[in-house]
């Protein structure tokens, strides 16, 4: 074990051993937050004599942003249980979630059911105080064994099954079918997930150094990234997302199915979470994250509720993390602080830095009119390009599922979308539409939340993260509302859409897309409000919105199969309402042929949930809900980020669609409304 | 000198007032910090000061705000077990106990007694430092590695 030299004693300790100085773990980077000065004095002070370089904090709120700032900044964060301005399991959910680093908590109290939630949240360790040195100078360890085995997971990450083309079928299956061949993720069973890995081996190549080595490249899970990841997952179906499809439809370069499968693992860890915690809004637990790997298993309860719950994190906080964290104004409206996202330090950054979708969550998840919510959830990490690409991806599985697909199916993108009754955080982070498809904003956040996770797990690398990241935590608190459309999201699988959809049909509709948006926020940055964005629609989207929503999701899902993205996109916005999806369905493949202008955001919701129908204009679609949802002005800005012009198109064509989107009321939606 | 404040410091031990914790903040001084164990002392009475005060304030509102005072009191813990003060932290432990209780009169007794032993132990810690100042950095014992 290498000890730094010295355990008390001069602090420079270089001198030790001399030539038998192994300068390992010195100069670890630690970041150790407590709300009590004495204790946090008293932790550098050991942390310090450990020859670990630390930074301390008091504030939850402000490691966090320091976290985001720095997004390589640390290789470790200490954190307490009890601080007065967020709970240390929700600190310990989003840096899980984001930021894919080791977190050890520590409290006075020693209470087991204290203790478990500190395993279940992810926590690599637990300390009670009062801590003692001994306990800080093996803290090395838990970083060293993330790398190895981030490491591992990406030489193994070639398993999933997730090019099986069934996916978008899939996606419109009941989530429990189909799952399991194509995605390792219904297995739930991590290791064999981690097989199928392999067959991507090379993919990950380049990630994986030598294992030995704690530099690892790590994937920055912004805003934007995450938003597309959740859309991703959206589209394919939480349960059936399978990092390789998540990949793919996320299609940032750069970003290895590693980085997919441990973000995925987190993300489902979150939403499984979510699941449980219903009321916990707003609670930003990364854990989801880690369902990476196809262990998806685990997120079994990541329907819409978990990215609901995702979103709890007040739009407010998630919109100021965001800020923090992108280094971009927050804005004004708490729950869109898209612009954060755009500011990507991540690697994906997409061009449009805007997260629409930030700040959309708070609000916009609750009401019907939230159809962004999805996004308010995707963290503001995400780049837009990123999300686009989660979008498009969205969109795609929309269109691919509508044709014949029931409208339930269609909700796979947005599973969440459904489920995300509130409009949680639209799982369709590309869809920025989202809230457009389900008028119920909170289906919208599902999708954004959902979309979200997707797009920010740039960092595959990390083998299922065992720290429950609570993605959705990061989404604003919309996100107990939408239909966490994330549900597809545990499992991330690029066939998130299609077990979305049936989700989002189900019950939330409404919040299908928000769920989108939970599940983007959750991983990537602030920027969950991916799905905010979509405000565009805002008139629209009140009613059609909420209609949308549902719709969308089912739509995302429907459109999958004939493109990814554009599945995505009707994932989300099938989420809004069961019936909804039907028509939508029939109005998604509508949408599709017409040929994917992008049009501006404000379309309506209508428009969205054909823009799905496309592949790209999927994309467009899912913005255009989310804005539509709830979020005004993130419309403008969830288009941008959008910038993909298949989301555009989408969207565009799904505003060509006759005047049946406008009426469409996604709750009755019946097919033969949708004007051909 | 040095003889005398080694008294001091062990009696403290002796009775109770301060535990092992105390003696693993020594151990964290050295040449670089050497006066380590005195700041965080005075960080610890500082912040402990307000939140005696918040409680009090509670306290005084006769709401008797329970699961409120329970998470002053559990801060109030978490940094007495961090130093070390063991009577202090004791106190914590049953008013804690009686908070849980709902037990309104339990708590303000033991609110009592705690602030007694706090005062008790800053007085005494306060000599020793002073003390130990003026006997010159040797006299802080250091546990042989």
């Amino acid at each position: 074990m290498i000890n730094p030299g010295h355990g008390r004693g001069p602090d420079s300790g270089t001198t030790a051993g001399g030539s038998n100085f192994d300068p390992f773990p010195a100069n670890l980077r630690v970041l150790v937050v407590d709300d009590d000065p004495t204790c946090l004095m008293i932790l550098e002070r050991m942390l310090r004599t450990c020859l670990y370089r630390v930074t301390r904090c008091n504030r939850a709120e402000i490691a966090l942003s320091l976290l985001r700032k720095n997004k390589n900044g640390f290789d470790i964060v200490i954190s307490d249980v009890h601080m007065p301005d967020m709970d240390g399991f929700k600190l310990l959910e989003h840096v899980g979630l984001e930021m894919d680093l080791p977190v050890i908590m520590m409290s006075a109290d020693d209470s087991k059911s204290v203790v478990l939630k500190g395993v279940t949240h992810g926590a690599v360790d637990y300390l009670i105080k009062p801590v003692r040195i001994e306990a800080l100078k093996n803290i090395w360890q838990h970083v060293v064994r993330k790398k190895r085995n981030d490491w591992n997971v990406s030489e193994h990450s070639g398993g999933s099954i997730e090019d099986t083309g069934g996916d978008r079928d899939r996606q419109q299956q009941q989530r429990e079918d189909a799952d399991n061949n194509s995605s390792s993720i219904n297995e739930g069973n991590w290791r064999s997930s981690r097989k199928r890995k392999e067959e991507e081996v090379d993919e990950q190549g380049d990630d994986k150094e030598d294992t030995s080595s704690l530099k690892k490249p790590r994937v920055v899970w912004s805003v934007e990234l995450h938003q597309q990841f959740v859309a991703a997952v959206n589209q394919l179906g939480v349960d059936k997302a399978v990092p390789k499809k998540i990949l793919e439809m996320m299609n940032v370069p750069g970003l290895t199915r590693e980085n997919v499968a441990s973000h995925l693992q987190k993300y489902r860890i979150y939403l499984r979470r979510l699941g449980g915690v219903s009321q916990h809004q707003g609670n930003m637990n990364h854990s989801f994250m880690t369902g990476q790997d196809q262990s998806f298993g685990h997120l079994s309860s990541l329907n819409g509720f978990d990215l609901a719950v995702a979103g709890q994190l007040p739009a407010q906080s998630l919109a100021q993390f965001q800020a923090a964290g992108l280094g971009r104004p927050t804005l004004t409206k708490p729950g869109l602080s898209v612009s954060p996202l755009v500011d990507q330090r991540t690697i994906f950054n997409f061009e449009n830095p805007k997260i629409r979708f930030g700040d959309g969550q708070g609000p916009m998840m609750n009401n019907g009119n939230k159809q962004m919510n999805l996004l308010h959830g995707v963290p503001t990490g995400m780049e837009p390009k990123q999300f686009a690409g989660s979008h498009m991806r969205v969109q795609q599985q929309m269109t691919g599922v509508r044709p014949g697909q029931n409208v339930q199916s269609s909700g796979m993108m947005l599973p969440v979308a459904d489920q995300l009754p509130r409009g949680g955080p639209s799982m369709l982070p590309s869809l920025g539409q989202q809230p457009i498809l389900s008028s119920s904003a909170s289906r919208r956040s599902d999708l954004t939340g959902a979309v979200a996770v997707r797009n920010s797990i740039p960092e595959t690398n990390s083998r299922v993260l065992p720290t429950t990241h609570s993605v959705f935590n990061n989404f604003p608190s919309d996100l107990p509302r939408n239909s966490f459309p994330l549900k597809s999201a545990p499992g991330i699988s690029v066939p998130v859409s299609a077990s979305y959809q049936e989700e989002v049909n189900s019950s939330d509709a409404k919040g299908g897309s928000s769920a989108a948006t939970a599940a983007t926020a959750g991983f990537g940055n602030p920027s969950y409000d991916i799905f905010n964005d979509f405000p565009q629609h805002q008139q629209h989207n009140n009613n059609i919105s909420n209609k949308l929503n549902d719709w969308d999701l089912r739509n995302m899902g429907l459109a999958f199969s004939s493109n990814q993205d554009a599945a995505a996109a009707t994932a989300a916005f099938s989420s809004s309402s069961s019936t909804q999806r039907k028509r939508w369905e029939t109005d998604a493949t509508v949408v599709a042929e017409h040929g994917q202008n992008i049009q501006p955001p404000s379309r309506n919701l209508n428009h969205l949930n054909h823009v799905y129908m496309d592949g790209g204009s999927v994309r467009v679609k899912s913005e255009r809900v989310a804005e539509t949802m709830t979020c005004p002005p993130a419309n403008t800005l969830f288009e941008e980020q959008y910038n993909q012009e298949d989301l555009m198109s989408a969207f565009l064509k799904q505003e060509g669609i006759p005047p049946v989107d406008n009426e469409f009321d996604f709750d009755g939606y019946s097919i033969d409304n949708i004007p051909v | 000198m040095q003889r005398q404040v080694a008294l001091i410091k062990q009696s403290l031990f002796d009775q109770g007032y301060l535990d092992e914790q105390f003696m693993e903040l020594e151990e964290l001084q050295d040449d670089a910090n050497p006066n380590f164990v005195e700041e965080v002392s005075a960080l610890y009475f500082k912040d402990s000061a307000r939140l005696i005060n918040n409680i009090d304030q509670a306290l005084e509102r006769g709401s008797f705000d329970f699961n409120r005072l329970d998470s002053y009191m559990h801060q109030f813990k978490g940094s007495s077990t961090s130093i070390g003060a063991s009577k202090v932290k004791a106190e914590c432990t049953t008013f804690r106990e009686y908070c849980r209780a709902g037990n309104a009169e339990g708590c303000l007794r033991t609110f009592q007694q705690l602030k007694k032993e706090h005062s008790t132990l800053r007085k005494k810690l306060e000599h020793y430092f002073q003390l130990a100042r003026q006997a010159g950095p040797k006299e802080t014992a250091r546990r042989p590695k």
